[in-house]
């Protein structure tokens, strides 16, 4: 089946089997690698991608149901030379260890962030509840995402 | 050794090398490259805990379009081996062959497809029929101990590769005693004596990246193999063994890696070699989550007896450690793991009169292997809980107790020496523990004094209490563990550094790149570091054993130093100095300075040897082997709220004072205690692999295998209490294991003093708490 997607604000035309879910054709026909498979069942947040800004995870999404969305991965916030603020803030916050969880983790944060700019840590902590991450213990990688909100409000960039 | 000093680059929080490529989501890990023509592998797995293969026909799975190859035991040689990555010869008992006509667990390999896509290669795997004879399983290692138990293996090629006890007809995987003084005769005049039996479950790493290997044959017909794993040298010697190919076709590279903690010290990449080999095509093989839990690796099990002698004073007369692991259905770690439960306990408490006695036991269960802590998480629990005990009966406060009884700054212990891994230990005497000022601040921060024993003896409902433990570990294996580093000059002045250690998410390239920029006097991006090729890299054991920033830093501080002479020397004569006035030379800001103001810039220097005069690469190798294993100390304090009605143990509150000696990356330090402490704290709240009466796991997947999120953290408090090794890179000792054997006995501690009842069996879920507060005298 034919699928078109906006993937990080390239619209795009697949030709795939129906049966092909999101995870699958952003891995390895978009080339979007940030999107991590971990557990295949929707439990581990790894391949979260951003679905018209709502945080979803692609594993348990069929491509065709997405048809015509926006689809945003890590790819699409930044890049090492021009890193999103959230990247930055977990970078130095030593939250990134083994950072396989770190794409989706950033994700999520992004959408909590655009709802609401100035989170308390327990909003960050709703918003990172379906990441798991064995490295971090989630210390730093909550006091990071409260430090990235910190620095976007001064930055005026809160709402982009 | 480093001398002590003001540090540069060491001790602060540098930005983690390779951390912006990871959150930008750069293609970095083992499946992030996808290879023209590639199949896609997967694996029948045992249905039977114990079986026989009596017939298996895989014509119609071969018949299947889109199929390239299927392998059984019928197609696959026959190399007996450990799949446990250790170094040669490897203590861990040679009883795997890389297909078996035996399945001794659920989830065991049965046989092997490569296809075009995964859904052919999944539908090839239902078509192999297999008609099994099913034998009689055990699941208890203590019932596997009992004589008439199934003999799991009784395969005629199993055997140990080092003179150990090893009796496979008893099921007896591993041996390990030991006796100093006389504690039985210590027992019989202690004053006070204390006994406990802890009881330990079936835990898995749960690494969010599965375990993931791609294996493919260059232009030159070599095994190349991208993998998963913590031990690249040890894949390509196993896989070679296991394989029967000569180790010099194999190259291994370790990409970045999505977590480990032990599960990827394990070589598992030998079927999907064979399969790249028999099909001269590139092969990926990805564990499901559910595989991954089953059939990656778990951690032992254990039933732990814990003896103490003490004098009225709380002063310890004898100690007796008797522990009986679960090995699984394979000896992985079974001799070692076991070591480790008196090498990483006992010590911690100088007495004049120990015992310890540990087996492994095969059963047909999963297989235990390497997990962060090995051993000493299982050991731990018992002991500090009889500490515990111990304080009670003498009318003492058990941070008083510990801060009595603890090693100290140049005491030895008689246990370093008879006890190694596989061999006897190394005499060491310590040389860094500030386990006192742990104590003391650990017992601060949770508010100890004020918290102690509030709540037991009130009708409250929630209930709150602290508890606590003390804890050593060790830094690599001693005179057994090398690592290497090699490092040369580039026309700009950076420098390529390439380590064998392995960073499997840890931060070491990081650290490493710090310890060399430190040595060189150059800014951290002018070291470029490439980890763990076995074409390229230097030879490293590999993450484990604590071992990475104490042994392999050592080692790149060892080719920084010989690399800084190599420039001076270069220096002297582009200064016109006479060669023996390089001593006077000093490294500042990337450049060699003389004592008269001149200057001249390592890019300088090295376009002078490269282009100018006498050319050379400037540039080395370095080894490094340690004769010491300093152990980290930390103090780790809980508070919980049980809720009495439904036995629920939340954690409120939970400190770490740890003393890792230097720490060489102060928020990577921070972040491997929190990530450990966490871990911990599920393994005793929440996980627990549970199997049905037939050996089927029956909770393999994320929803019912409960690990912490972002939610269930409680307030986590990471104190780092400076300390400095002299044997160690710039003062800097182990910290990635430690942490995570704190939460079992300081949880059960902590539950005790806030209902009285002695949580003796993990994990603390509300059914055994509510059961424990019923009936008290019980376990």
């Amino acid at each position: 089946m034919r699928v078109e997607l906006t993937i990080n604000g390239v619209p795009r035309v697949f030709e795939v089997p129906p049966e092909t879910r999101l995870i699958d054709l952003l891995r390895e026909q978009a080339g979007c690698r940030s999107v991590k498979r971990g557990c295949e069942s929707g439990d581990c947040g790894a391949c979260t991608v951003l679905v018209d800004g709502r945080p979803l995870a692609s594993c348990l999404l069929l491509a065709g149901q997405v048809a015509g969305r926006r689809i945003t991965t890590v790819e699409g916030l930044g890049t090492p030379d021009r890193p999103h603020p959230l990247m930055t803030a977990l970078v130095e916050a030593g939250a990134v260890q083994c950072g396989f969880c770190i794409p989706g983790m950033i994700l999520s944060a992004k959408a909590l962030l655009d709802e609401n700019p100035n989170p308390t840590a327990q909003d960050v902590r709703e918003a990172l509840d379906g990441h798991l991450c064995r490295c971090t213990g989630y210390v730093k990688p909550i006091e990071a995402v409260l430090e990235a909100a910190a620095r976007m409000r001064v930055a005026g960039e809160g709402g982009r | 050794m480093s001398e002590r000093r003001e540090f540069r680059v060491v001790g602060h929080s540098v930005p983690k090398i390779d951390g912006l490529g990871m959150a930008a989501g750069r293609a970095a890990y083992t499946d992030d490259i996808e290879l023209p023509g590639m199949l896609h592998a997967k694996f029948l797995w045992s249905p039977h805990a114990h079986a026989r293969i009596v017939r298996i026909d895989a014509s119609k799975a071969r018949a299947l379009p889109g199929v390239a190859c299927v392998l059984t035991h019928q197609d696959v040689p026959r190399n007996i081996h450990t799949t446990a990555g250790q170094g040669h010869p490897e203590p861990s008992p040679y009883d795997t062959v890389m297909l078996d006509a035996k399945v001794r667990y659920v989830g065991d390999r049965v046989a092997a497809v490569a296809a075009e896509t995964r859904a052919i290669a999944e539908q090839a795997v239902r078509l192999i029929e297999v008609e099994y004879e099913v034998l009689p399983a055990v699941f208890d290692p203590a019932e596997a101990r009992k004589p008439g138990a199934p003999v799991i293996h009784d395969e005629p090629d199993c055997r140990a590769a080092i003179p150990v006890p090893y009796e496979p007809q008893r099921n007896l995987a591993a041996h390990v005693d030991l006796r100093i003084g006389d504690p039985e005769g210590a027992f019989a005049a202690a004053p006070v004596q204390v006994e406990v039996t802890c009881e330990t479950h079936y835990g898995q790493h749960a690494p969010i990246e599965p375990h993931v290997t791609i294996c493919w044959l260059d232009a030159d017909n070599r095994l190349v193999i991208r993998t998963s794993t913590q031990v690249p040298f040890h894949v390509r010697r196993i896989v070679a063994q296991s394989c029967g190919i000569p180790l010099r076709r194999i190259r291994v590279i370790k990409p970045r890696i999505g977590g480990g903690f032990g599960a990827k010290q394990e070589v598992l990449e030998d079927l999907v070699a064979m399969l790249a080999l028999r099909t001269g095509r590139p092969v990926k093989h990805e564990y499901t989550r559910s595989e991954e839990f089953v059939s990656s690796r778990t951690r032992h099990p254990a039933r732990g007896r814990v003896r103490l002698g003490l004098a009225r004073d709380g002063s310890l007369q004898a100690i007796d450690l008797e522990m009986l692991l679960n090995t699984g259905a394979y000896g992985s770690h079974a001799l070692t793991v076991a070591c480790n439960c008196g090498s990483k306990t006992l010590p911690l408490y100088p007495c004049p009169n120990v015992g310890f006695r540990a087996d492994s036991a095969y059963t047909n269960l999963p297989v235990a292997g390497a997990y962060r802590g090995y051993g000493a998480t299982q050991a731990a629990f018992p002991m500090e809980v009889a500490l515990d005990i111990a304080a009670e009966k003498l009318g003492l406060d058990p941070v008083e107790l510990r801060r009595k009884i603890h090693i100290r700054e140049g005491q030895g212990s008689a246990v370093f020496r008879a006890l190694g891994e596989g061999k006897s230990g190394v005499e060491q005497r310590i040389g860094s523990c500030k386990l006192d000022e742990c104590l003391t601040r650990g017992a601060e921060a949770i508010g100890w004094k004020e918290k102690r024993g509030r709540d037991r003896n009130t009708p409250k409902r929630f209930k709150r209490g602290v508890g606590m433990c003390t804890l050593m570990q060790g830094s690599s294996i001693p005179e057994i563990d090398m690592g290497a580093a090699s490092l040369k000059l580039n026309d700009d002045g950076s420098f390529n550094l390439l380590v064998g250690a392995t960073d499997l998410g840890t931060g070491s390239d990081t650290v490493l790149a710090q310890i060399a920029a430190e040595t060189l006097d150059v800014p951290l991006d002018h070291v470029i570091v490439y980890s763990s090729d076995t074409d390229l890299t230097p030879f490293d054991v590999g993450a484990y054993a604590s071992s990475t920033t104490y042994l392999s830093g050592e080692a790149v501080r060892k080719a920084a130093a010989i690399v800084r002479e190599q420039i001076f020397a270069v220096a002297a004569g582009m200064l016109g100095l006479p060669p023996g006035d390089a001593a006077k030379l000093r490294a500042a800001d990337g450049a060699v300075h003389a004592p008269d103001g001149r200057r001249v810039t390592y890019a300088e220097v090295a376009l002078h040897a490269l282009y100018g005069a006498d050319q050379h690469q400037i540039g080395t190798f370095a080894s490094h082997i340690t004769h010491a294993s300093p152990p980290p100390f930390a103090a780790h304090f809980a508070e919980v709220e049980v809720d009495t009605e439904t036995g629920l143990c939340r954690v409120v509150k939970y400190v770490a004072a740890v003393d890792c000696g230097t720490a060489i990356h102060p928020r990577l330090a921070e972040g491997q205690t929190e990530g450990a402490v966490v871990n911990g704290i599920g393994y005793a709240l929440t996980e627990e692999l549970l199997f049905d009466q037939h050996g089927r796991c029956r909770n393999p997947n994320f929803g019912h295998y409960k690990i912490l999120t972002a939610r269930d953290l409680p307030e986590l408090v990471t104190i780092l209490v400076p300390s400095y090794e002299p044997t160690g890179p710039y003062g800097a000792k182990s910290v990635s294991e430690i942490n995570i054997n704190g939460p079992l006995p300081a949880i059960s501690n902590a539950i005790y003093d806030a209902v009285g009842v002695r949580l003796l069996r993990s994990p603390f879920t509300p059914e055994r708490i509510l059961r424990a507060m019923r009936e008290p005298a019980g376990k």
